[in-house]
C-alpha cells in the first residue's frame, strides 16, 4: 500500500466509525424531533469526539514516550504517568476542595510530570541490554503510586472517583461540555507533531542526538510534558484507557518505522479508530447496558499485544516507496 | 585547528584523562592510537562536546567547545561514536537524512536531497536505500552510520574506530576516501585500532596510554618499534613497505 493509500484507508474507516457511532446508543434517535437532535448534539458527537481525541492522543502520547525512553514495551499507563495524575487530582481535591477545573488539571498535569521523570531516572540505573526490565520497573512504579493513591482515596473516602479515573475509561457519562479537556490532550499530541523529527533523533541514542546538535535534555523535558498532559487530560475527563499508547505505536513502527514524520499520523489515527471502534463494541454486546471502553480495550489489547510479541515484524517492502526522504 | 589545551575527565573519581593538551592541526588526517581503555574514546566526545568538559578547554577553528551552541558546532563537526547500536528502526535513506538536520532543521532541500544520494551512493548504498537499519549486516549498517556523517558535509569529522565491522575492501575506501576529503581542505580526527591503516593514511597520529598522550608526530616518528612495545606492552616488529612503516603485529 501507498502512504496516499494507506492515509486514505485509515480516514475512510474512521469516518465510518464516527457515522456509525453518532446512530448506536441506548437511546433511539429520531432527528426529525427536537430531543433526537438534542440526544446528537448533547450526547453523541461529543462522545464519538471524546473517543476518537482520546484515542489519537493517547498513541502519540505512547510514541513519544517509547522515543525517549528507547523501549517499544513502555506506555503512560505502565510507567507510572497515570497513577501520578491521579495522585495530583486526589491530592488538590483534598486541599482545595473547591479548586477550579483549570487547577485540577494543572495539578494532575504537574503530578504527571514528576511521576514520568522519576521513572525516566529510575531506568537509567537499569542495563541497557535488558529490554524487558523497563516495562517492569514501569509497572513496579505504578503500582507503588497506585498503591499510594488507594490508601489516601479509602482513607478520604474518595475511592470512586480513584474508580473513574484509574480502573477503565469510558465514554458513557460524555456530553458536552465535560469533555472538552480532550482538546488540550489533543494540542499536546499536535505539538508531537512539530517536534516529529526531534523525538525520532532523539531515539538514535543522546550521543547522535548531541552530535545532530539537538540538546538531549530539552527534547527529552518537551516530550516528557507531552506524555504528562495527555495522561492527565485523559484522566481527568474518561479516566485512563490501557493498551492504546503501547499497540498501535508498535503495528505503525512495523508498518512504516520509527520514522516519525512518517509514522505519526497513522499512529494518530489507529488510536483513534481503536478506541472508538472499543466504545462502539461496549455499547452493543450487552445493549442496552454497556461496557466500558477501557474493558473492551482491555481484552482487545491484550490479545494484539501477544501477538506482536508472537509474530515478528516482516521486512520492508521496497518498491512503493517515495524517492525523496523525510528529514 | 583543535586544540585541546589542560583537560582533565574524571568518572566516579577516577582519573580517565590526564593534563591533555594537543593541537590538531586543519586540513590533515590526525589518527589517534592506543590501548583498549586508554581515554582515546573519552577525548573524542570531549572534542566533539559529547561528554561535558569537567576541566581544561577544546575550541574547534578557535570556538570554545563549551560556550558554543550544538546546533552551530554541527555545522563546524561531524561525529560518529564507537558503539552504534540503534533500537530505533529507521530506513537507510531516512537515517541518512537525518545527517542534513544541522542544515535544513528538517525541511530539506535540493542541497539536502543531493548530499543525501552522495552519500548512499559513496558507501554502496543504493541497494539499501529503503531497507530498515535492523535487516542490515553488520558492515551494512556501519556504512549507513558513516555516510549520515559524510552527509552532514561538515569542515571536521570525528570518527571513533570507524573500520569496526568493514571489510578490506570497504576500509580501504573509506580511508581512501577520507584522504580525499583532507586534499578538499577538510580535516579528520579517527580512531584507529589498525596501526597500517594509520601508517598508510594519517598525516599526525597522537597515541594515548592510561589517560595520557604518549607520543605523537609522523607515522615515522610514532610507529617504531620502541614506541610501540611500550605503548601496547607487547613486541612489535616495524618493516618498511612503499615508503611507510609496516607493523607487524599479529605473528
Ligand atoms: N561510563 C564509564 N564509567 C566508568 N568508567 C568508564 C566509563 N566509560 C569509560 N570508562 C573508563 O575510561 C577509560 C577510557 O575509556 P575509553 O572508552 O576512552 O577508552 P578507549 O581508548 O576508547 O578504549 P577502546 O580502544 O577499548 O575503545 C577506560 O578505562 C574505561 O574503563
Ligand atoms: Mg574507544
Amino acid at each position: 500500500m501507498t502512504r496516499a493509500k494507506r492515509l486514505a484507508l485509515s480516514i475512510g474507516v474512521i469516518v465510518l466509525l464516527a457515522v456509525a457511532s453518532t446512530f448506536i446508543g441506548a437511546a433511539q434517535m429520531d432527528l426529525s424531533d427536537p430531543r433526537g437532535m438534542m440526544v446528537l448534539t448533547v450526547s453523541r458527537i461529543p462522545r464519538t469526539l471524546a473517543a476518537l481525541l482520546t484515542g489519537a492522543a493517547l498513541a502519540v502520547a505512547g510514541v513519544v514516550m517509547q522515543q525517549i525512553v528507547r523501549n517499544r514495551f513502555v506506555e503512560p499507563g505502565t510507567a507510572g504517568t497515570a497513577e501520578s495524575a491521579a495522585l495530583g487530582l486526589l491530592v488538590i481535591t483534598l486541599v482545595m476542595p473547591t479548586a477550579p477545573i483549570w487547577a485540577k488539571m494543572v495539578a494532575a498535569s504537574v503530578a504527571a510530570l514528576a511521576g514520568t521523570w522519576v521513572f525516566v531516572h529510575m531506568i537509567r540505573r537499569l542495563p541497557p541490554r535488558e529490554v524487558l526490565l523497563v516495562p517492569l520497573a514501569g509497572i513496579v512504579l505504578s503500582g507503588v503510586i497506585g498503591a499510594a493513591v488507594t490508601w489516601i482515596g479509602w482513607q478520604a473516602d474518595m475511592m470512586q472517583y480513584i474508580a473513574t479515573w484509574l480502573m477503565s475509561g469510558e465514554f458513557s457519562g460524555v456530553i458536552s461540555g465535560r469533555y472538552e479537556l480532550l482538546w488540550i490532550a489533543a494540542i499536546a499530541a499536535a505539538i508531537a507533531f512539530f517536534a516529529a523529527d526531534r523525538f525520532a533523533i532523539l531515539g538514535l541514542g543522546p550521543e547522535a542526538a548531541t552530535a545532530l546538535g539537538l540538546s538531549p535534555r530539552a527534547v527529552m523535558r518537551l516530550g516528557l510534558t507531552v506524555v504528562a498532559v495527555v495522561t492527565a487530560m485523559v484522566v481527568v475527563s474518561v479516566g485512563m484507557i490501557p493498551f492504546v499508547g503501547l499497540v498501535v505505536p508498535n503495528i505503525a513502527a512495523r508498518v512504516v518505522g520509527d520514522n516519525l514524520r512518517r509514522s505519526l499520523p497513522l499512529v494518530a489515527m489507529g488510536g483513534a479508530g481503536l478506541v472508538l471502534a472499543c466504545d462502539i463494541i461496549g455499547r452493543l454486546v450487552i445493549a442496552p447496558y454497556e461496557i466500558p471502553a477501557g474493558t473492551i480495550l482491555g481484552v482487545v489489547g491484550a490479545l494484539v499485544f501477544l501477538w506482536l510479541l508472537w509474530k515478528p515484524a516482516r521486512p520492508a517492502r521496497r518498491k512503493t516507496l517515495p524517492e525523496q526522504v523525510d528529514v | 585547528m583543535i586544540r585541546v589545551a589542560d583537560v582533565n575527565h574524571q568518572i566516579d573519581g577516577n582519573p580517565i584523562l590526564t593534563n591533555v593538551s594537543c593541537d590538531i592541526p586543519q586540513g590533515e588526517v590526525t589518527a589517534l592510537i592506543g590501548p583498549n581503555g586508554a581515554g582515546k574514546s573519552t577525548l573524542l566526545k570531549l572534542m566533539g562536546r559529547i561528554e561535558p568538559l569537567q576541566t581544561g578547554h577544546v575550541a574547534i577553528n578557535d570556538l570554545d567547545v563549551g560556550t558554543t551552541p550544538s546546533g552551530q558546532l554541527a555545522l563546524e563537526m561531524a561525529y560518529l561514536g564507537q558503539n552504534l547500536s540503534v533500537a530505533s528502526r529507521l530506513r537507510v535513506r531516512e537515517l541518512i537524512g537525518f545527517g542534513r538536520w544541522p542544515h535544513c532543521k528538517g525541511h530539506p532541500g535540493p542541497v539536502d536531497h543531493a548530499a543525501v544520494h552522495d552519500a548512499l551512493v559513496m558507501f554502496d548504498l543504493v541497494p539499501f536505500a529503503d531497507r530498515f537499519l535492523d535487516e542490515l549486516s553488520g558492515g551494512q549498517a556501519q556504512r549507513a552510520h558513516l555516510a549520515m556523517t559524510f552527509a552532514q558535509t561538515t569542515p571536521w569529522m570525528l570518527l571513533d574506530e570507524p573500520l569496526n565491522n568493514l571489510d578490506m575492501a570497504h576500509s580501504r575506501a573509506l580511508m581512501k576516501r577520507l584522504s580525499d576529503l583532507r586534499d578538499a581542505g577538510r580535516s579528520v580526527v579517527i580512531v584507529l585500532h589498525d596501526l597500517n591503516h594509520a601508517a598508510a593514511w594519517a598525516d599526525h597520529l597522537i597515541a594515548m596510554k592510561n589517560g595520557r598522550i604518549a607520543a605523537s608526530g609522523t607515522a615515522e616518528e610514532v610507529l617504531t618499534p620502541q614506541t610501540l612495545a611500550a605503548l601496547y606492552e607487547t613486541d612489535v616488529q616495524v618493516l618498511r613497505y612503499a615508503g611507510r612503516p609496516l607493523v607487524l603485529h599479529h605473528i
